[in-house]
């Protein structure tokens, strides 16, 4: 019994982490980290690694490839829109079909290089992280003397990626996304034990009655939370909709389609995966396809976020979304890894920002701790593997 | 001979939940070439690490008695300094650098802080000369062949002074001619005083080279053979090793028709993707009916496995000619997708290297290259998908708790028996075996014939390549003989022996250096 209980343990080791963590930074700020306002930093702040961590977990399933550009491709595809949009006066329409289809073009081109041409992924998106970087910053100073192009005024570009639903002031209670979340949990709650009772009909393993009771009441109690202090805070932040949407299509893609089956199979052995009739090459453009499109929403909702395009957007961007997934348990090495693990790597990561930006660390120390984490996570993975052969 | 060099007594060993050694006695004299024979996991490798202190003194029970003093290995710097030294299956080489640099790696010649590189080559080339090889020291490792690094690791394990030598396994990845080179390479070696054991699955070499046979089973030595006294053939070995008498080693089809011709290859020619010039399969023609099986011999490089990836789907070679009918059919395959579509399915030599994923479960595997059959527009329909994996498993007979295990963690005879489950569960019409029976045990094999009597019982074909004479034979009821790219011979089982194809191919190498 005992042993069963330490798996549980195991399994869930970075969400309980997380939990800590939470609570470590909560204790520290004197509760500041538990207000409604913070609960909103959260999910606002770090969108953009929720999303550029589902595509770059696409890239590392398929054998620990990354994608070093996505960062300066947000800076260089956000020059471009501000400069539609703000200098040209474009239509907001237009100018986010336009921002699309270079993401889709850029995709093209990279995918191509690295499934077809065989160029290595690091050194493929490395020119990509040089160039997008240059490219952007020239942009930006061509149009402004400021090296930066504003988007305040454009409402509807904020609207779609940024601000809240049905927003009431801070402090008032928003029934709508306390609704929202209500309905949330109970599909939470029917499925899990929907799931579980299509299982013993059927006669296979499922989980014991108490441990679905466990994790329903855990879920329940988790999405409440979030619905109350978002409530609180103002409404559902525009971001969390694109958030949880693309979590949910990425959930079920690379767990319920054989797409998604042969992107881990890939990962693990390519030359078999090959043999068995699967297109490879196609795998590898699709996932670089996906990354340049996911990091063309993500330029959406940063733009967004700061009301403007500069030069420094996304730096560092990339580094979040590889250091998101490998805390979140994703392999190195490809073949393994959830969007599961990877949310809660993202949101580990999320929470340490904001503690420490909270407790008034400086962003010196903020990197050197953000680079221990990751480095223990890793090693944690690989003694756990260890661990697991040698039983 | 006559001294106990070597005895090994009541070791016992035990890995968490498995008793992989219990009371092993094992003794070897001085001067002699012991076999160490068993089924895969009978524990003769655990044995031999535990001598040579791969498993450290302390983690395992007993002693062991070296020149009649008791040793205590630490570490395997410990043994090889008693000159106890191994050879182990995968050949540790480092192929990009020379034979000299491998030779002495961790045993480096000079002073401690600086290589002598004079040293270090005039003496790789005076242990070259010893194991009969003419290669400078100063060629790297992956320009020459498998044959010839094995026996570098022979000289390498000489550098070391050795007394007494372990080879693993040492032919398994050799061809016969190379291989008959090192076992006489070993007999020579008897003669100037050495000892050796060799670990080895082959039991035609054993018989050739052994002078005495220790039969390990389920962790235990079950019987020593004395081969000057005893009467040692293959038969009476590999009753020791399964425990009980294998009647037949190849069981019997019955009743099986052969049927029209299922699938025909004319004029297939191959080149080789990097040096495009080279020819490596060379106007092929050969068919395969319906009901039977097809043996395909040939030495190792003799353009087997190249012949069978490039019909599936062109998965090898450059510049591919020729024509290949599939059930009356023409067909120009060109992605492995096509091949399995037509009904073709090519099950792999290398089960690691490109047939399994190894670290995902059986289920996963199984369904690999059918996804289709296991779902429906792209979304996986989990309960058929764990039903099909499950429905292999008992047809195969596949040992495993659940389908959900990683393959990772199979036998080598289990882990054939997924590759199988998945290439059939594709529905195919011809299925090309290469190598169906490499590294696993003669209890496996006897399954896996087993299973390739179902197959051509059902009505399919059945391609099998194999560089097992013995298997050729008993298995195929036609034999293609393939050698430099050519077909050089087909003769109907019946009619087939060893000798005859051997003779075969040494007369079609035509003047080749080693025939």
């Amino acid at each position: 019994m005992a042993s069963k209980y330490i798996d549980i343990l195991k399994k869930n080791a970075m969400l309980i982490v997380l939990v800590l963590v939470y609570l470590f930074f909560t204790i520290m700020t004197s509760g500041q980290m538990f207000q409604a306002m913070n609960f909103n930093a959260l999910i606002t702040q770090n969108a953009y690694v929720f999303i550029l961590a589902t595509g770059m977990l696409m890239c590392m399933l398929t054998g620990g490839n990354i994608d070093l550009s996505c960062g300066s491709f947000v800076c260089f595809l956000g020059s471009v829109g501000a400069v539609m949009m703000a200098v040209k006066g474009m239509g907001t329409g237009v100018s986010i079909a336009l921002m699309l289809l270079i993401g889709v073009i850029y995709g093209c081109v990279l995918g191509f290089l690295i499934a077809y041409v065989n160029v290595p992924p690091w050194i493929a998106t490395l020119a990509g992280f040089l160039a997008f970087r240059g490219l952007g910053t020239a942009i930006l100073s061509d149009n402004s003397t400021t090296g930066s192009v504003s988007l305040s005024n454009n409402e509807g570009y904020m609207a779609l990626f940024s601000g809240k639903l049905f927003s009431t002031p801070v402090g008032q209670m928003n029934m709508i996304c306390l609704i929202a979340g209500i309905v949330a949990a109970a599909i939470v709650v029917i499925l899990n034990f929907s799931t579980r009772a299509r299982k013993l009909k059927k006669g296979y393993e499922a989980d014991s009655l108490v441990s679905v009771i466990v994790k329903s009441v855990l879920a329940v109690a988790a999405i409440l939370l979030f619905a109350y202090k978002l409530a609180l805070s103002g409404g559902i932040p525009v971001v969390l909709v694109w958030v949880v949407v693309i979590i949910l299509i990425y959930s079920f893609i690379t767990s319920k389609t054989t797409m998604g089956r042969y992107f881990y199979t890939i990962g693990d052995n390519a030359e078999t995966t090959r043999l068995s009739g699967v297109d490879t090459k196609l795998i590898m453009f699709l996932a670089y396809l996906n990354m340049a499109v996911l990091t063309a929403i993500t330029t959406f909702i940063v733009t967004s976020r700061f009301q403007a395009a500069n030069s420094t957007a996304g730096t560092c961007y990339e580094m979040d979304a590889i250091a998101a997934c490998v805390v979140g348990g994703v392999s190195a090495y490809g073949g393994s890894g959830t969007i599961f693990g990877m949310v809660v790597g993202a949101t580990l990561i999320g929470v340490i920002n904001l503690g420490m930006s909270l407790m008034g660390v400086n962003a010196d120390w903020q990197k050197i701790v953000k680079g221990l984490v990751l480095l223990a996570a890793v090693v944690f993975d690989i003694l756990a593997a260890k661990k697991n052969a040698t039983k | 001979m006559g001294n106990t060099i070597l005895e090994m007594k009541n070791i016992t060993k035990t890995f968490p939940g498995v008793k992989a050694l219990d009371n092993v006695n094992f003794k070897v004299e001085e001067g002699e070439i012991h076999a160490l024979v068993g089924e895969n996991g009978a524990g003769k490798s655990t044995l031999m690490n535990v001598l040579s202190g791969i498993y450290p003194y302390g983690t395992y029970e007993g002693d062991i008695v070296y020149k009649g003093e008791v040793c205590q290995f630490h570490k395997i710097k410990d043994s090889e300094e008693k000159g106890i030294v191994i050879i182990h299956q995968e050949l540790a080489l480092v192929p990009q650098m020379t034979i000299g640099e491998n030779m002495f790696l961790g045993n480096e010649r000079g002073t401690k802080n600086a290589i002598n590189w004079n040293e270090t080559y005039s003496e790789a080339d005076k242990y070259l000369k010893m194991v009969g090889l003419s290669e400078s020291s100063h060629v790297l490792i992956k320009d020459i062949g498998t044959g010839k690094q094995q026996l570098v690791e022979i000289a390498k394990a000489l550098a070391k002074n050795a007394q007494l030598l372990i080879l693993d396994e040492p032919t398994s990845s050799l061809n016969e001619t190379d291989s008959r080179a090192l076992l006489d390479l070993m007999l020579e070696f008897k003669k100037k005083g050495m000892t050796m054991i060799i670990i080895t699955h082959k039991l035609n070499e054993v018989v050739y080279v052994a002078d005495k046979i220790t039969v390990v089973r389920d962790g235990s030595t079950v019987e020593t053979l004395d081969c000057a006294k005893d009467d040692v053939n293959e038969e009476r070995i590999i009753k020791g090793m399964v425990g009980r008498e294998i009647t037949d080693r190849f069981p019997k089809r019955h009743d099986v028709k052969i049927g029209e011709v299922n699938m025909e290859v004319k004029d297939w020619t191959v080149h080789h993707p990097l040096y495009t010039e080279r020819v490596v399969v060379d106007h092929v023609n050969f068919n395969v009916k319906k009901g039977e099986v097809v043996g395909i011999y040939g030495l190792m490089g003799a353009g087997r496995t190249e012949l069978a990836m490039s019909m599936f789907g062109k998965s090898y070679g450059t510049d591919i000619t020729g024509t290949m009918t599939i059930n009356g059919k023409e067909v120009n395959l060109k992605s492995p997708r096509e091949a399995i579509n037509e009904k073709l399915a090519y099950v792999t030599e290398d089960r690691k290297g490109n047939g399994l994923v190894l670290g995902k479960s059986i289920k996963v595997n199984t369904s690999l290259a059918n996804m289709d059959g296991v779902s429906e527009r792209g979304v996986i329909d989990t309960d058929r998908e764990y039903n099909i994996a499950v429905q292999y498993k008992d047809l195969l007979k596949t040992k495993t708790p659940t389908v959900e295990q990683s393959v990772g963690n199979l036998s080598g005879g289990n882990q054939q028996k997924v590759l199988l489950a998945k290439w059939m569960f594709t529905d195919p019409d011809v299925l090309i075996l290469d190598e169906p029976t490499r590294g696993i045990d003669v209890g496996a094999k006897y399954e896996i014939y087993c299973i390739i009597n179902d197959l051509v019982a059902a009505g399919k074909s059945v391609v099998m390549i194999s560089s097992e004479l013995p298997e050729t034979i008993g298995m195929s009821d036609r034999i293609y003989i393939m050698n430099e790219g050519k077909f050089i011979g087909e003769m109907p089982a019946s009619e087939a022996t060893q000798e005859n194809i051997m003779a075969a191919i040494i007369q079609s190498t035509g003047g080749g250096e080693k025939a």
